[in-house]
C-alpha cells in the first residue's frame, strides 16, 4: 500500500516529517519499504500556454512554438504531436533542470533558436507515456511553478502489509490507524448519497451467499467514456502505484483506493437479463480482461449474466463486458465477497490483483453502498451521465457481524509482562475504532466488522502491546531451571562422529533432499524415490533415497574446478516408501572420497585411496561406540558398487549400510575418471554406545607369537580370525593382522596372512610349553577348518 | 731426586701435552694414554724404575711421578672432553633439518558452515535449558499449517512457497510443526529448540529451495512476552558476541499472537546504514512471537494456565552476517574453495 502524505494530510492532521511517520508505522507492524518522493527532482518547470504554432522551416516533424510562460513569451521548437495552440504543458524554462541532471539550455534545432523545452510526463518522471506533452487542464496557472501546482512536493511511504490487516489496503484505513498511533483525531466522512434521475434497475441474485452475501449495483446512462481524469486523481493513482485507464475505471479505482472497495463497472448494453451471483459450472470459459480465456471450475464463484459468466468474482472482469470508449451505459458493482470464497482462487488461475489482494484479506462489510456512491459522484463529475437508484441485494446472516471479546487486565499482565493503565486501553482500542464498554476490567469490546483479525483476547493484547509499544515491554533475562536433564551416555553425539570424520580430512557437505531422478536412479536403481508434485527444475525433482547423489553431485562440480583429492561427507535424512504417511525418514551418514590416499606431501610416496582407507576411517567413527567388533563386513553385492569391493554393515545381523568402490561401469555416466570410495550408514547404528566397563590388567608378562598362514583366497580375514578366536580360547587378548601377501612362493589360488597372537594369563605367568600346546591347537584348528598350511611347509 | 731426573720427567710430561694435543680422533688419544699410562708406559715405567733408587730419594720422586701421570692424565680427560664434543657436534650438524619444511599426515577437514553455526546457536540455548527435538521433513498439511493456525487458503499460505506430494503432503515450509508435535507428545510445561531443513519452492540470488531454521518454544506458567525479548536479546549478543541494539517491531504470524520480528543492529556499519543493511541500519533476524490460543488448543494445553513462546530463525542468515558470506547460494554448491574457509 502506497500512502500519499498529502492525501492522507486531507483525512488527518500528518505534523510530522514523513521519515518519522514511516518510523512510527514500522513499530506499529505497518512494515515500510520506502519513503520516495512523489516525483524525482527536476526545477525550472512552469505552467505554460501555447500562442501560436508555426511549422519549422527545415523538419517535417518539428514546430515552431509561441508560448506564454506567464512573464514573457518564449519561442520553443517542439517535436509533439500534441503541440497545439491554446495548450497548456510543462515547459521548462532556460537554466531550469530535469530528472537524471538534465540541464536546459537555449538551443538551435535545424537552424532555428528554442528558449527551453516543451515536457512529456515521461519526461519529467511522472508516468510512462511519452506518447506526446503532458497536458494540463485549462484551469492551470500559466506562470505557477509545476511542482507547486500538482503538490509534487508530496512524500510516498510504501508500506509492505501482513495479509491480516486488509482493513489497512484504503487510506481511511491507514488514517484510523495513524490516528491511534498519533492520537490525532480523525472521523470517517461518509460520502453523500446521490439522488437518481431514473428508475431503471436490473435483477440481481445472489445464489451463493456465504461467498457473496451482498451484491450493490447501480445503473448510470450516458456516460462519456472518452472523458479525460482529472489531473489530481491522476496523480493520487500515480503515487499509489496505479495506472490511468480512463475516466470509469479510474473512479473506481480511486473509490478502493480510498475507502478499500474494490468496484467494477460493466458495459451495460454487454450484460444480458441481469446479474447472477453464482459458483461456476465446471468447464465454462470466460475471456479475462487480460486477454486469456480461462477455464472455470466449479469452486470459482463467477459474476454471471442470464447467460454467461462476465467476471470471475473479486479477481477480475471479463473482456466482454468492459467498458470501452464507446460505452455509454454502464453497471456499477459494489460487492462483498467474504475471505474464504477468494482466498487462493486467484493464485489458482495465476492471478493476483488488487481486487482478489483486498477479498482475500478482508474488505468491511458494511461500506458497498457507500462505496458506489462515491463512485457515482466521481463518474459523475469527470464523465457525466445520469444515475440510477442503488440496487442492493443482501442476505444479513451471511455477512460478518460485529464482534465483542471480553478483555480482562490480568490476561494484559500475563502475556506482555506489563500493566497497561485502563485510560490507555480505552484510548487505544477507541482510536482503533472498538466500542470500550465498561470502566473496569473485565471489558466487554466491540469489533467492528472490517477488523477480520480481531476474534479473540489475545488479537486485542496485541493491538494493545503494538500501540503501546513493544520497546516499553521490558526485558527479562531468562533464568535457567536447577533441575537435571538427562544426559545418556549410551549415544555418541553426532557431533563426535562428525569431528572423527573431520579430523581424517573430511569436509562436511550439505546438498539438496531433492535430487536429479536420473543420478538418483544410477546410484541407487532398487528404490523408486518420491517425486515432487511441483519441483522446482528437472535436477530436484525427487527425494533423495541415498545421500551417495547430492555427494557425487559434489564431487563432480569440484573435480569440475581442477579439485582432485576430495574427501566429503554428509548427514541427513534420506526418504524411501512409497505411501506418504509411511514414508521412512531415517538420518543417514555418507562419505565419498577420491584422489589420493593422503594429501600430496614430501617425503611419502602417493598412492590412490583405495577400499581399505574409505573402510579405516568409517571404523574410526564406529570405534566411538565403544562397540566395533558388533560391526560386521560382509561381502556382497550392491547395483552402484564394484561387485568385487563391496560390503554390506551388519550390526548384530540387522544390514544397515553399505561400504564400496563405486562401479566402474558408472564413471563415464557419471562424468568421474577416477575410483570413488563411498558408504553409507544409519546414523542411529553409529550412535549407539555401549558405556565402557572395567577388566582387571594382569600382572604378568605377554607372550607374542606370530604365524604366517597360507589359505585359499576365497577364505577371508573374518573366518581366519574366529577360527583363532575359538581355538586359542581365554588366553589370547589380541590378535593383529601384519602382513597380507600373495605371489611368488605360494600357490595362485592362496594367499599369506601374517597374524601375531598375544597371549596372557591373568594370574601367572606362561610357560614356553602350554604356550605351544595353545599355538599347535590353533594351527591344527586352521588346518582343519580352514584348510590352512603354515608359510614354509 | 736428581735435577737430571726431574728435567727428564718435564720433558717426558711435555712430549706427552704435544701428542695428546697432536691426537685428532678418540682412537689416537687413547694410544697416546697407553704410551704414557698403560701397563708398559713410560711414565709407569718410571714409577717402576723407583726401586733402583736410593731409599732416600724414593719418596721425593715417586711423588714427582705421580704428579707428572696426573698432570698427563689430566690432559687426556681435557682432551677427550673437546674431542667427545666435536664429535657430538659433527654428528648434530649432519642431522639438521629444515623445520620450514610443511609436517606429514592427513590434513584436517571441516564442519559445514550451517552446521558450525547450527552448533552456536544451539550450545547457546542449551545453556538457557532448551533441549533438541526433531520432526520430520516430509510432513503432513495438518502440522505444517492446519495445528499452527494457517486453514486452508489461508493468504499467509501465500507467503510460503509449498513443495507438495499430494494433496495432503509437502515438504516443511518451516521448523514450527516440531512445536505441534512436541506439545501433541508431551503437554507443557515445554522448553526446545528444533533446528532442521526446510524448504520453499522460491530459487533466486536471495533464495535457495531448501535452507536450515532453528524454531524455538517455551511454554510454562507465568511466561510472558517480556521473557521472549529476554531470551532473544542475550542470544543475539552472545551469537553475535557484540552488545549490538535489539529492537522487537510487532508482525503478524497467525501461530503468535502478539508477534514480533526481531532486528538487530546491523553487525556490518553499526547502524548507520550500509549495503548489507539496505540503508536501515537495521537487519531482520528472526520471527518470534506469544504461542496463539488456538495452536495450544490444537495441542490440547490449557491457554489459560500456560502461556509461551516461540521463534525461529533462518541459520543461513545468521552464519551469512556472522562470517560476511554474501551469497546465499554458494552454502549448497559444495566448492571445497568455500568449505575450506570454515575449518
Amino acid at each position: 500500500m502506497r500512502i500519499s502524505i498529502e492525501w492522507l494530510n486531507e483525512l488527518l492532521p500528518v505534523n510530522e516529517a514523513p521519515k518519522q511517520l514511516a518510523d512510527r508505522l514500522t513499530m506499529a507492524g505497518l512494515e515500510v519499504d520506502a519513503v520516495e518522493p512523489a516525483a524525482p527532482p527536476f526545477s525550472g518547470v512552469v505552467v505554460a500556454e501555447i500562442i501560436s504554432c508555426e511549422p519549422h522551416p527545415d523538419a517535417d516533424k518539428l514546430q515552431v512554438c509561441q508560448v506564454d510562460t506567464g512573464s514573457e513569451t518564449v519561442q520553443i521548437v517542439c517535436g509533439a504531436p500534441n503541440a497545439r495552440v491554446g495548450l497548456k504543458a510543462p515547459l521548462a524554462v532556460v537554466g531550469g533542470e530535469l530528472p537524471g541532471n538534465f540541464r536546459i539550455k537555449k538551443a538551435k534545432l535545424r537552424g532555428v533558436e528554442s528558449f527551453g523545452m516543451l515536457c512529456s510526463a515521461r519526461e519529467l518522471g511522472l508516468a510512462e507515456d511519452a506518447s506526446g506533452l503532458m497536458e494540463l487542464p485549462g484551469s492551470a496557472p500559466v506562470g505557477e511553478d509545476l511542482r507547486a501546482y500538482l503538490q509534487l512536493s508530496d512524500s510516498v511511504v510504501d508500506v509492505d502489509l501482513t495479509p491480516n490487516r486488509g482493513d489497512c489496503l484504503g487510506m481511511v484505513g491507514i488514517a484510523r490507524e495513524v490516528s491511534a498511533l498519533t492520537g490525532e483525531l480523525f472521523e470517517f466522512q461518509a460520502p453523500p448519497t446521490v439522488a437518481a434521475v431514473h428508475q431503471d434497475k436490473l435483477p440481481i441474485a445472489l445464489e451463493a451467499p456465504p461467498a457473496c452475501p451482498r451484491y450493490v449495483g447501480r445503473i448510470i446512462r450516458g456516460v462519456n467514456a472518452r472523458a479525460e481524469t482529472p489531473l489530481w486523481m491522476r496523480e493520487r493513482l500515480r503515487r499509489a502505484g496505479v495506472r490511468s485507464l480512463g475516466p470509469v475505471v479510474d473512479a473506481t479505482n480511486y473509490v478502493m483506493l480510498e475507502l478499500g472497495q474494490p468496484m467494477h463497472a460493466f458495459d451495460l448494453a454487454r450484460i444480458r437479463g441481469g446479474i447472477r451471483v453464482r459458483q461456476a459450472v465446471a468447464g465454462e470459459t470466460l475471456e479475462l480482461l487480460n486477454g486469456e480465456t480461462v477455464t472455470l471450475d466449479e469452486e470459482t464463484l463467477v459474476i454471471a449474466d442470464h447467460e454467461a459468466p462476465v467476471a470471475m468474482a473479486g479477481i477480475m472482469g471479463g473482456e466482454q463486458s468492459a467498458v470501452t470508449d464507446a460505452t455509454t451505459d454502464i453497471l456499477l458493482e459494489s460487492a462483498f465477497f467474504s475471505p474464504l470464497a477468494i482466498s487462493g482462487k486467484a493464485r489458482r488461475y495465476g492471478l493476483h490483483t488488487d481486487s482478489s489482494h483486498r477479498f482475500e484479506r478482508g474488505v468491511d462489510p458494511q461500506i458497498q453502498a457507500l462505496a458506489a456512491e462515491r463512485a457515482t459522484r466521481l463518474i459523475l463529475e469527470i464523465a457525466g451521465g445520469d444515475p440510477g437508484p442503488l440496487i442492493e441485494a443482501a442476505e444479513a446472516g451471511e455477512l460478518p457481524a460485529s464482534r465483542t471479546v471480553t478483555l480482562r487486565q490480568e490476561r494484559i499482565r500475563q502475556l506482555l509482562g506489563i500493566d497497561i493503565e485502563p485510560a490507555e486501553v480505552r484510548g487505544i482500542l477507541e482510536r482503533l475504532g472498538l466500542g470500550v464498554q465498561g470502566e473496569q476490567s473485565p471489558w466487554t469490546i466491540t469489533v467492528p466488522p472490517y477488523r477480520f483479525d480481531i476474534t479473540l483476547e489475545v488479537d486485542l493484547i496485541e493491538e494493545l502491546a503494538r500501540v503501546h509499544g513493544y520497546d516499553r515491554i521490558p526485558v527479562r533475562h531468562p533464568a535457567t531451571p536447577v533441575t537435571v536433564r538427562p544426559y545418556t551416555e549410551a549415544s555418541v553425539p553426532l557431533d563426535r562422529v562428525r569431528q572423527a570424520l573431520v579430523q581424517r580430512g573430511y569436509q562436511e557437505a550439505v546438498t539438496y533432499s531433492f535430487v536429479e531422478p536420473r543420478l538418483q536412479e544410477l546410484l541407487d536403481p532398487d528404490h523408486v524415490p518420491v517425486p515432487l508434485a511441483n519441483p522446482l527444475s528437472a535436477d530436484m525433482a525427487v527425494m533423495r533415497t541415498s545421500l551417495w547423489p547430492g555427494l557425487i553431485k559434489a564431487m563432480q562440480h569440484n573435480r569440475n574446478r581442477q579439485v582432485h583429492r576430495i574427501r566429503l561427507f554428509e548427514t541427513g535424512l534420506r526418504f524411501r516408501g512409497s505411501d506418504l504417511s509411511r514414508l521412512e525418514q531415517r538420518p543417514m551418514l555418507a562419505a565419498a572420497i577420491t584422489g589420493e590416499a593422503l594429501p600430496e606431501q614430501w617425503g611419502v610416496s602417493g598412492r590412490p585411496a583405495d577400499f581399505f582407507d574409505l573402510k579405516g576411517d568409517l571404523e574410526a567413527c564406529l570405534r566411538l561406540s565403544g562397540n566395533a567388533s558388533a560391526f560386521g563386513f560382509v561381502a556382497d553385492r550392491h547395483p552402484a558398487l564394484h561387485p568385487g569391493q563391496t560390503a554390506r554393515i551388519d550390526v548384530n545381523g540387522q544390514p544397515v549400510g553399505w561400504i564400496g568402490s563405486l562401479h566402474p561401469a558408472l564413471y563415464e555416466a557419471l562424468e568421474l575418471d577416477a575410483p570413488v570410495l563411498l558408504f553409507e550408514l544409519a546414523l542411529d547404528a553409529v550412535q549407539e554406545a555401549v558405556i565402557p566397563g572395567f577388566s582387571p590388567l594382569s600382572r604378568y608378562p605377554s607372550i607374542r607369537r606370530d604365524l604366517a598362514v597360507v589359505v585359499d583366497q576365497r577364505v577371508s580375514h573374518a573366518q581366519v580370525k574366529a577360527c583363532v578366536r575359538q581355538a586359542a580360547g581365554e588366553l589370547l587378548k589380541d590378535l593383529v593382522l601384519f602382513d597380507v601377501y600373495a605371489g611368488k612362493g605360494i600357490s595362485e589360488s592362496a594367499r599369506s596372512l601374517g597374524i601375531g597372537l598375544i597371549l596372557q594369563d591373568f594370574s601367572r605367568t606362561l610357560n614356553d610349553s602350554e604356550t605351544e600346546e595353545l599355538i599347535n591347537r590353533v594351527i591344527e584348528r586352521l588346518r582343519q577348518d580352514l584348510g590352512a598350511q603354515l608359510r614354509g611347509e | 731426586m736428581t735435577t737430571q731426573h726431574a728435567a727428564e720427567l718435564q720433558a717426558l710430561v711435555q712430549e706427552a701435552q704435544a701428542q695428546v694435543e697432536q691426537a685428532g680422533e678418540l682412537p689416537a688419544l687413547d694410544q697416546v694414554r697407553v704410551t704414557y699410562l698403560g701397563k708398559k708406559g713410560r711414565l709407569t715405567e718410571q714409577l717402576k724404575a723407583l726401586g733402583k733408587l736410593p731409599a732416600e730419594e724414593r719418596p721425593l720422586a715417586g711423588q714427582a711421578i705421580n704428579e707428572a701421570k696426573q698432570k698427563v692424565q689430566g690432559l687426556i680427560e681435557a682432551r677427550r672432553g673437546a674431542l667427545e664434543r666435536a664429535r657430538l657436534e659433527a654428528q648434530l650438524a649432519g642431522e639438521q633439518v629444515d623445520v620450514t619444511l610443511p609436517g606429514r599426515g592427513h590434513d584436517v577437514g571441516g564442519l559445514h558452515p550451517v552446521t558450525r553455526t547450527l552448533e552456536r546457536i544451539e550450545t547457546l540455548f542449551a545453556s538457557m535449558g532448551f533441549t533438541v527435538a526433531t520432526g520430520p521433513e516430509i510432513e503432513d498439511d495438518y502440522h505444517n499449517f492446519e495445528a499452527l493456525n494457517i486453514p486452508a487458503h489461508h493468504p499467509a499460505r501465500a507467503m510460503h512457497d509449498t513443495f507438495y506430494f499430494d494433496a495432503h503432503h509437502l515438504l516443511r515450509t518451516h521448523t514450527s510443526p516440531v512445536q505441534i508435535r512436541v506439545m501433541e507428545q508431551g503437554g507443557a510445561p515445554v522448553r526446545i529448540i528444533a533446528p532442521g531443513r526446510v524448504y520453499r519452492c522460491d530459487s533466486d540470488v536471495t533464495h535457495t529451495p531448501m535452507f536450515h531454521q532453528v524454531e524455538g518454544l517455551l511454554v510454562d506458567e507465568g511466561i510472558s512476552f517480556a521473557d521472549l525479548k529476554g531470551a532473544l536479546h542475550d542470544f543475539i549478543r552472545e551469537f553475535f558476541e557484540k552488545d549490538l541494539d535489539v529492537r522487537f517491531r510487532p508482525s503478524y504470524f497467525p501461530f503468535t499472537e502478539p508477534s514480533a520480528e526481531v532486528d538487530v543492529q546491523c553487525v556490518q556499519c553499526g547502524g548507520s546504514g550500509c549495503r548489507v543493511c539496505s540503508g536501515t541500519g537495521w537487519l531482520e533476524v528472526l520471527g518470534s512471537g506469544m504461542v496463539h490460543p488456538k495452536v495450544f488448543e490444537y495441542c490440547g494445553i490449557d491457554s489459560e494456565r500456560y502461556t509461551g513462546y516461540a521463534f525461529g530463525m533462518g541459520v543461513e542468515r545468521f552464519a551469512m552476517l556472522r562470517y560476511g558470506v554474501d551469497d546465499l547460494r554458494i552454502f549448497f554448491e559444495n566448492d571445497l574453495r568455500f568449505l575450506r574457509q570454515f575449518r
